[in-house]
This record gives structure tokens, sequence and C-alpha cells, in this order.
């Protein structure tokens, strides 16, 4: 594999739920020029921690250099690239679609049915609809409803888990 | 007992050992600063005031870079807090331990651009190791615990803490009860070398047949210079040291090739760039060492031994990383070579030392000299001997810089005290404070530029009020000599605003702050005045040496060059 070639990559990172913890790791990726595709944050089944999951992209090298940068900052409990191994990653939408007609309304019902997505509003022709599953699901069903016309989008940027028993956990003191 | 924030702060820094604080008050740290004033008067904890927020954190630089304690600061909110930035992101570059209280708002009014109000915590988050906003007085004490471990250990860095003034205030009081140890999951500086990088190491070294050492400022904080040389000696490798890591190795001993670098040795930048096999310890491979780094040192295998490991493989792609503290790294290498009971080819390395002795030849630090003016190598070389080598050098930033690492030779770790990853001028006079504070009695000198002192030129009255008797040596060109010797080189001699119109008499000036001020213009005075400085103990003295104005710093690599690209004069 050629290590210059730019990757994406899945970095799921466990910290100190701290006021300031999301900004030192945004503050880390703008300061460095490190790109961010994505960014999601929530505490966990601990709520002293926060688990993260960012997707970014870049060669061997600059990856590197973002794991061993996230690993020094003092919040960060652990860090893991969890797109070098077996994993799991999902990203949920909201789109938002009006059909001009009824015949419309049924071929985005059936396209939800397909997509296994769900419509959770209808409002004077508008479906607000929800999905889930990996980016490139999302993206085929955006452009699968996209000869409608879609109001408004929602992604809550990629969440990611291993598969398997080995978890990203703080170790026992 | 309960005790008041306030007093928990001083109570902290008593357990922590700080024997003294640098700082300027204000009012978001009057609580703080009334305790401090008793504990000065119970003789526990001295404050230092200097004369500008840049100053103390400069000054704590100084006061730690020269003994193995952090330094530790106070300042008020807002504007001081602001003006401790510059000092705060120097000790960020330059790995110093320092500990910095700010005062801020009251809780309640944080957030509502209330009266001197700034984030400092957000101003600050990229240059600071980690930094805290403290929202409960019983969180107080376990933050300056966590401050001070995490400033002093692994990489040293500085940490900042935030400090509303209402949890200072006499209604906000709490248990105190100092941390014997801290328990942080999110932080652990214990790192474990790997014994397969140790073996894979003494396996290059013991294949090499062009080695060489290149340290850095890491070797000087991990208190490593005896081990060291031992190391060094026993391999018989030339070595040289970067700007930060001056004195971690003899400056006189015959092994070693002068500093590397933009302005290094040909002799050290030379055996780098010809090397087959290069020992990177506690450097990091900065971009004023490397040159450009497409030519970087095409034959060199790298082995890099760093506490920090995203030092390693950021600039340069080694081929053995080690990661750890320098000191414990280095004596299990020796143990190492003891085991394997084998030497490199001795004959090759023979050749080596032939090879680098040619470069030697060429005497690059050698200057041109007149009866009339006084040249700065020189000033920076009678002032080495006579000193006997053993006084400590805070230098500010540019050409006097570089020519007082050229030319004094440090024998010994923590003398010399520069600032080198940020390069910020009115660094020096503070940090002399800093040093000749934690170091009474010894010889602290100042080398400066007529830019760089005006920059912190008010510390002068800290030096007055706590008779620090520094020996300011000031390289006055008349020019920002370094922005000027660039402008002679890329910019067609182009002298964009480098030129110092408006110089204050210094001498007058040192004098109005109490001091004694010197102007020396004549070469045959350079030693008197020098040795005159030396020799009073108690007085601070302002040596204005008037020097050659266009003189440029010598060998030189140029932008984009690789080493073995010197430019000599
Ligand atoms: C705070 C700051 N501003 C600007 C610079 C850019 N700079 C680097 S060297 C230099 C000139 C320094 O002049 P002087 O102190 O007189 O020393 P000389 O080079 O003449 O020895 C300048 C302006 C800097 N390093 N720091």
């Amino acid at each position: 594999m050629n290590s210059t070639t730019n990757k994406r990559h899945v970095i799921s990172i466990l910290m100190e739920n701290e006021a300031g913890a999301l900004s030192r790791v945004a503050g880390l990726f703008s300061a460095r020029g490190y790109n961010i595709e994505s960014l999601t944050v929530a505490p966990t089944e601990d709520a002293s921690l926060s688990r993260m999951t960012l997707v970014t992209r870049g060669n061997d090298d600059i990856i590197e250099q973002i794991l061993k940068q996230l690993n020094k900052l003092i919040d960060v409990v652990k860090v893991h690239d969890i797109s070098e191994f077996d994993h799991i990653e999902r990203e949920m939408m909201f789109i938002k679609i009006s059909a001009s007609n009824n015949e419309d309304c049924a071929s985005i019902k059936r396209m939800s049915d397909i997509f296994k997505a769900r419509i959770i509003d209808v409002k004077n022709k508008t479906f607000t609809i929800e999905i889930s599953g990996d980016r490139s699901k999302l993206d085929a069903f955006v452009s699968a409803v996209s000869d409608y016309n879609i109001i408004e989008i929602v992604r809550s940027g990629c969440i990611g888990i291993s598969r398997g028993s080995c978890a990203l956990k703080a170790e026992e003191a | 007992m309960e005790l008041t924030g306030a007093k928990i702060f001083v109570e902290c820094l008593k357990a922590e050992g700080v024997d003294t604080i640098f700082g300027y008050p204000g009012g978001a740290v009057l609580y703080l600063y009334d305790e401090l004033e008793k504990a000065e008067r119970d003789g526990d904890i001295r404050h230092i005031l200097a004369r500008h927020e840049q100053g103390a954190i400069h000054a704590a630089e100084g006061y730690a870079k020269s003994t193995d304690k952090p330094g530790v600061a106070i300042v008020t909110s807002g504007p001081g807090a602001t003006n401790a930035v510059t000092g705060i992101a120097d000790a960020y570059m330059d790995s110093v331990p320092l500990v910095v209280f700010t005062g801020q708002v009251p809780r309640h009014l944080i957030g509502n651009d209330a009266f001197q109000e700034v984030d400092i915590v957000g101003i600050t988050r990229p240059c600071v190791k980690h930094n805290f906003l403290v929202m409960d007085v019983k969180d107080l004490a376990e933050t300056i615990k966590k401050a001070f471990h995490i400033a002093t250990t692994g990489r040293p860095g500085p940490v900042l803490i935030d400090i509303p003034k209402d949890i200072t205030d006499d209604n906000a009081k709490c248990e105190f009860h100092y941390p014997e140890s801290l328990d942080m999951r999110s932080y652990n500086p214990k790192v474990q070398t790997k014994e397969s990088d140790i073996k894979q190491a003494v396996e290059m070294i013991l294949a090499s047949e062009r080695p060489i050492i290149y340290t850095g400022g890491g070797v000087i904080m991990s208190g490593a210079s005896n081990e060291l040389k031992d190391f060094t000696q026993r391999l018989n490798f030339p070595i040289t040291n970067t700007l930060m890591g001056l004195g971690a190795y003899p400056a006189t001993d015959k092994q070693f090739v002068g500093m590397l670098g933009m302005h290094g040795t040909y002799e050290a930048n030379m055996s780098m760039h010809y090397s087959d096999l290069i020992i990177a310890i506690g450097a990091r491979f900065d971009d004023r060492v490397t040159g450009n780094i497409e030519k970087f040192c095409p034959d060199a295998k790298i082995i890099h031994v760093d506490i920090d490991p995203a030092s390693i493989s950021k600039n340069i792609k080694v081929d053995c990383s080690i990661v750890g503290d320098v000191k414990p790294v280095l004596l299990e290498l020796g143990k190492e070579l003891d085991r394997r009971g084998a030497k490199p080819d001795q004959q090759a390395l023979a050749n080596w030392w032939k090879r680098i002795a040619t470069w030697q030849e060429k005497n690059c630090l050698a200057y041109n000299t007149n009866e009339k003016t006084i040249k700065a190598q020189y000033v920076m070389q009678k002032f080495w001997e006579i000193s006997a080598g053993d006084s400590y050098v805070c230098s500010d930033v540019g050409q006097h810089q570089m020519w007082a690492a050229q030319y004094y030779k440090f024998d010994k770790p923590n003398r010399w005290i520069n600032s080198g990853g940020l390069g910020t001028m009115g660094f020096g006079l503070p940090a002399a404070m800093g040093v000749q504070l934690a170091n009474p009695g010894a010889d602290v000198a100042c080398v400066t530029g007529d830019g760089s002192i005006q920059m912190c030129i008010q510390e002068l009255g800290t030096c007055k009020q706590y008779d620090l008797p520094i020996n300011i040596i000031s390289l006055n060109n008349g020019f920002l000599g370094m922005v000027r010797q660039w402008q002679e080189f890329f910019y067609q001699k182009n002298y964009a605003m480098s030129y110092n119109e408006a110089l204050p008499d210094f001498v007058k000036l040192a004098e109005a702050y109490g001091h004694v001020g010197v102007r020396i213009d004549n070469p045959a005075d350079v030693e008197g005045a020098l040795k005159e400085a030396l020799d009073d103990k108690k007085r601070l003295y302002f040596l204005d040496f008037i020097t050659e104005a266009e003189e440029n710093v010598y060998p030189m690599i140029p932008a984009g060059a690789g080493l073995n690209e010197m430019k000599l004069l």
C-alpha cells in the first residue's frame, strides 16, 4: 500500500467529560491543519467519560501524527483508529422532501421502504424521513430521492464501534 | 478546618515547596495577593514583582531552566492574562515546566464581557500542555496538584489555572486537604521503553561506520549529561548539540563538533550530512536544524530517543524509535553495549574522524577583526574566557544569540538559557532575573541586542528592587541585525524598518534605574569592561558594546538548502 495516499480513517476517542474537551480536539485539528470530515460526541455509560467518533483523511504519516497528538491531550483517555479493525459504522440522517402530487408521495414511500427508512412526519405532502446506515447507504438514498424537492438534510456524522469483544474502555484503576 | 480559596492556594504552593512566585497584581487576584503577602511575611514564599506580565513569565522560565523546579507565576484577569501569553507560548515551545495562575472575573459574570474578562483558557489552549478553569473551591487543591504534576512530568510544559475571583473570597470556603497522590486515568507520563528497541539501536550502533550523536534540550531536561558523556566517550563518536542542547556535552571536549543547524558549525553539519547513522537524543528535528528535509542526511539511518512519542517521525522518518526518558535509556543502551561486548568498526571510525578533521580545518568560526570596531564575536569569546566558561548566559533573540551560542563554550548543562522554539525577543533580561534569583551569587549574564533589550527594558526596575547583579552584554549594532542580515542576503539589501532609529542612551537609561551603565566602543576596552562587571558581585552592569553595524552571522545554511550547502565567510 502506498503510504502517501489519503485514506479515510474512523477514530474513536474516549475522553474526560470536561468543559472544553471537545474544543481541545477541534483546536488540535485546526491548529495542525488536519482535516475533519465529521465529528460526533456524547457521554458514555460512565457519565464522566465522553466518546467521540472522528472521521478524517490523511496518509499514514499524518494519521500516525494525529493519533499521537490526540494521545498527548491530557483529557484523552484512549484513542483507537477503528478503521484498522473489523468494525461497524453508522450514521443517521433526517431528510425532508416535498412531493408535488400523489404519485410522488407513493414513490417516496416506496423508496423509504426499499432503504428501510422511516417516515416520521408528514404535513402538506412534506415528508420527514429518518434513515440510518453507513455513509454510502445514506448517500445512495439521497441520490435516489434527488428527483424530488429536497428541503433539508441533517446528518449526524459517523459513529463507529469495533466488532467482537474488543472495546475502548478506561482501564480500572 | 475550613479555609478560603485564597488560603488554600497558598497552602498548596507551600505543599509543593514553592519558594518563589513571579507576578503582577490586579483586581481579580487581590484575595490571592492578600494571602501571598502574609506568606511572604512568614518567610514561606517570596513574591517577585515584575514590571510586565511577560517579564514575570520569562523570569519563571529562567527560574525553572536553571533549577530542577517548575516556575510559578500569577497574573490578573484580562490584560494581565493576555500579557502573559507570549511567555506561556515560549514555555510551551521550549517545554519549560511552569504553573501559571490567572485571575478570572467572578463566576456569575463569566461570559458577560465583564470588565477585564477574557477567555484565557480558550486563548491559551493551543500553547499550554494543559489548562483548567476552577469552578468550585472544592476542586482548587486537587487542580493545583494536577497542574504541578502535569507541568513537571513527561515532556514538561506550562499549565495554566484560571481562578474566578469569587472562589478566593471569604464566602468560598472548604475543608483543605492536599492530595498526596493523584490518579489520572487520562494522563500517564510513565513510558515503558521496549527492550527490543534498545537491542535494535545497539545493533545499528555496532554496524555504523560514520556515526554522529545529535542531542537536544531533552538531555538537559532529563538531567542526563553525565550519562551522555559516558555513552559518547565509550563509543568515541562525534557529538553535536542543538541550540537548546548546548552544555549537555562539554563544548571543550575533543569529541564535540559544535552546534548544528542554520548557524551551526561547518563540521557539525557536514558530519550530519555525510553520516551513516544519526543517534538523535532528546532532539526534535526542528526545521532550523534539518534545513531542507528533502536533502536531509541522505545516507543516514536514524535512531531517535525521545520522551514524547509525537516528536518521533514527525518531521523526519526514523529507523529505530526509543520512547523514554533520556537518562534511563542511555543507561540501558550502555548495558546492552556491555552485554554485547563488541565495538563498531574502529578502522572505519578512525577514517570518519579523519574526514571530520578536514572539515574542522576550515575553521568556520574565524572572523575578521580590526582595531577600530568591536566585533560581537570577539566580545562573546572574551566573555567566555574571562568568566571561565562558568557564567549563566541568558540570551535574547537575533544575531547576538547566535554569536553567544557559537563563541561561549558551555561545559555544563543548564547554563545556556535562551528562547529557541518561539524566538522571543525580550526573553533575555527577565529570564536572567529568574536565574539570578534561583542562583544567588552565581554569575548571570544577559546577552542582548539593541532591539531585543527594549522589549522588556522595564525589568531593569525589577533588577533594582531585588538587587540582581546581572551582567547585561548589549551587542549594539544599531540594527535589528538578524532581520538586516536576511534583507542583505535575500531582499537586495533593502533594509526595510530594520534600522534602530532613535536609540536611547543606554548608559543613562541604566543609571536612571539605579544601575551602572558603560559604553564601550574601542576593542581595546572590551576585556577591561567585562572584568569590571564580573568582579562587581553587587551591582547590575549594562555594558553597551558598540559593535560592527553590518556584521553577519556565519556560517549559514540558506533557506531551502541542505546541511552540506553552508555559506561560509
Ligand atoms: C517579539 C519578536 N518580534 C520580532 C522578532 C523577529 N526578529 C528576530 S531577530 C530580530 C532582530 C533582533 O534585533 P536585536 O535585538 O537588535 O539583535 P541583533 O540581531 O542585532 O543581534 C527580529 C526583529 C522576534 N524574534 N521576536
